[in-house]
């Protein structure tokens, strides 16, 4: 009788009181706590900044390709009107030269961070995320620098 | 829900794999786009002649998928921006991804005839 009711108590009291001093709650850093083995290259605010950067560019793409969108594809006859003389055109003008100068960028960059992000979640391997990283990183580089070149160098009258 | 996974399926996780799938598509026809308009470099026709695979019918309806592809995309990361810095944004995500979806069916109703009349028009006349 008596060992019947100190078993049938005992989880009651170990519900009341979940941690004692036989069980401490086990210590939980925060996910971002810094301590003395962080290493070097994840103690500045990269991953913030990223984070940041996707957000504020992302509000002025939907502003710059939207845009570009209604020109390119839904005015004035959509894709019918597109050729060279059409983008001699419309980069005769500053206005537009600066504004498909910043898309590029912008798309470019928002683009390849998240695709890094993409590479970061699904490539479990070390060295296949390394080589997935390396070919994003020189393609973005690359584009970024082919379409720069081409709307600072563009001439409409080529031939 | 499966044991020893972090989806949680409904409105959140799926509009976060749209959200995914349609950003990488994008990025893969911004490399494509900027090598095509490269070709203004080379000589008005080889842009002319690439500009052409652009009209095919094809290719016009792929354009409208890219356009339904980026209007989510930018709707849906206007609703991210607004959970993540919107004080009420968590409690009103699922309210304002319907309000998304409403969004982008007006406007994809309304960019069927502009983006597409190229093919229509080759292929019904006039």
């Amino acid at each position: 009788m008596s060992t019947e009711t100190t078993q049938a108590a005992e989880p009651e009291d170990a519900q009341v009181t979940l941690y004692d001093v036989d069980h401490p709650a086990p210590v939980i850093e925060p996910p971002r706590a810094r301590t003395g083995k962080t290493p070097k290259a994840s103690r500045t605010n990269f991953e913030m900044y990223g984070w940041l950067f996707m957000r504020l560019s992302g509000i002025v793409l939907v502003v710059l390709v939207l845009g570009h969108l209604l020109i390119q594809l839904v005015l004035d006859g959509g894709v019918s009107k597109i050729g060279f003389a059409f983008v001699a055109g419309r980069w005769a003008s500053p206005f537009w030269q600066v504004w498909d100068l910043a898309m590029l960028w912008l798309a470019m960059l928002h683009g390849a961070n998240g695709l890094r992000t993409v590479i970061n979640d699904y490539a479990e391997r070390d060295t296949t995320r390394f080589w997935l990283k390396w070919l994003l990183y020189a393609a973005t580089v690359f584009t970024v620098l082919l379409g720069t070149l081409v709307i600072f160098t563009f001439d409409p009258n080529i031939r | 829900m499966p044991a020893g996974t972090l989806y949680r399926g409904r409105e959140g996780m799926w509009s976060w794999v749209a959200h995914r799938v349609t950003g990488v598509l994008i990025f893969f026809f911004l490399f494509v786009h900027v090598l095509d308009t490269a070709l203004v470099r080379v000589s008005p026709e080889a842009y002319d002649d690439t500009v052409a695979i652009y009209k095919t019918p094809l290719v016009n309806l792929m354009e409208y998928g890219l356009v339904a592809a980026i209007l989510f995309h930018a709707l849906n990361g206007l609703r991210v921006i607004a959970v993540d810095f919107w004080s009420k944004g968590a409690k009103y995500q699922k309210q304002m991804l319907w309000t998304v979806m409403g969004i982008w069916i007006v406007l994809m109703a309304g960019a069927f005839y502009p983006v597409l009349q190229h093919t229509l028009r080759t292929l019904f006349g006039s």
